[in-house]
């Protein structure tokens, strides 16, 4: 599905480029892609190293194994294939909180900490296994409780009550979760 | 309420920065020895999610300056308007998943357009606040660990993007325009 999606989005781009008789913007916007997501990888490196850094600090303390084993009843629901007790375990919750939280920057790190977990108990290395898919579809629904950015955007435009929208964000963003671990469940089957 | 979760948000990280090292004294770790070999493979990390990235920032920008975003906002909007969703907000929608950056452009204008708290304002605000930038972290968290089949994790991703989407519309109409 992934492929699909890749090339239809660059095939129809090309395609309405042509249309309009501006094929140069292919080109252009090729390589402003390609810059842009250097950047952004590069710009991750420090931060990634740093977060990997303090997590393998806590998990050499045994720090990760105590938060798995404090919050079982709910990974046991949502990730039935992880052993309790493993590691993946405390970085799929520390990356989850930090998406609650809204810690913006860590947040890619540690959940990058908890998909390296996840395939150290993947027997197919190429393909997502349950418990991958249930984690990043969860966080890819978005988890934020504040929408700390909207907020300041709100403030900035001159909005009379900038947090107005705190309580519909949290509605809607419990209904896309919910509607993420629903299809997950789902489709595990037709997608074996 | 909200200011607790502020609060917590402000103190997480450092608290996260100085708890972590005093566990790991107390407990015996080489806290500097276990940081660096941790670090050093975050820095593998960052580096093998690169092509990835790119993949998918080339298609995202060709589909985008294209002007094709504009052509799928047509199309869906007879679809959106049995909802009785604006207009106004499908641009939104559409790039939220795609761009983070792009996003919060988009919503910066139309809260400039249209105003932060009018009905556009407010549903676009909620829309913003309440899906993720789904294929950057589809890319990025998949690409990290070399996994290339994602299987449901994509048509969930999406199918959460939607009812976000969705139930922001509803709600915020429900809530803000008695």
């Amino acid at each position: 599905m992934i492929n699909i999606i890749w090339f239809a989005m660059l095939a129809s781009g090309v395609l309405a480029a042509a249309v309009q008789g501006d094929i140069q913007l292919v080109t252009r916007a090729t390589i402003e892609g390609a810059e842009e997501a250097v950047k952004i990888a590069l710009g991750l490196i420090g931060i990634i190293a740093f977060w990997s850094g303090l997590m393998k600090i806590a998990e050499d303390a045994g720090l990760m194994k105590l938060i798995a084993k404090l919050m079982r009843p709910l990974t046991r629901v949502l990730f039935p294939e992880v052993p309790p007790d493993h590691p993946a375990v405390g970085a799929v919750l520390l990356a989850m909180s930090a998406n609650i939280l809204g810690l913006g920057n860590a947040c890619t790190p540690l959940g990058i900490k908890a998909m390296e977990e996840l395939q150290t108990l993947n027997p197919n290395k190429d393909t997502a296994s349950n418990s991958m898919c249930t984690f990043v579809a969860i966080t890819a629904s978005s988890l934020t409780l504040i929408p700390t950015t909207v907020i300041a955007f709100r403030t900035a435009a001159g909005s009379a009550n900038p947090t107005a929208v705190v309580g519909t964000t949290i509605v809607a963003t419990t209904a896309s979760t919910l509607a993420a671990i629903i299809v997950d469940r789902l489709l595990r089957k037709p997608y074996l | 309420m909200i200011s607790i979760i502020n609060t917590i948000s402000a103190w997480a990280i450092p608290v996260m920065l100085i708890g972590i090292p005093v566990i790991g004294l107390a407990r015996g770790v080489k806290v500097y020895e276990s940081f660096v070999e941790g670090a050093k493979e975050g820095f593998a990390t960052a580096i093998r999610i690169v092509p990835f990235l790119v993949a998918m920032f080339v298609a995202i920008k060709v589909f985008q300056q294209s002007g094709m975003m504009g052509v799928i906002t047509k199309l869906i909007s007879p679809l959106t308007s049995i909802f009785k969703i604006p207009d106004e907000v499908i641009p939104l929608a559409l790039i939220r998943p795609l761009s983070g950056s792009g996003a919060l452009g988009v919503l910066a204008s139309i809260l400039e357009t249209y105003g932060p708290d009018s009905l556009i304002g407010l549903m676009a605000s909620t829309i913003q606040g309440s899906t993720e930038t789904t294929f950057y972290v589809l890319t990025v968290y998949f690409g990290a660990v070399g996994v290339r089949k994602v299987r449901q994790a994509l048509p969930a991703a999406v199918a959460a993007d939607i009812a976000g989407f969705l139930v922001a519309a509803l709600i915020v109409t429900l809530v803000f325009s008695g």
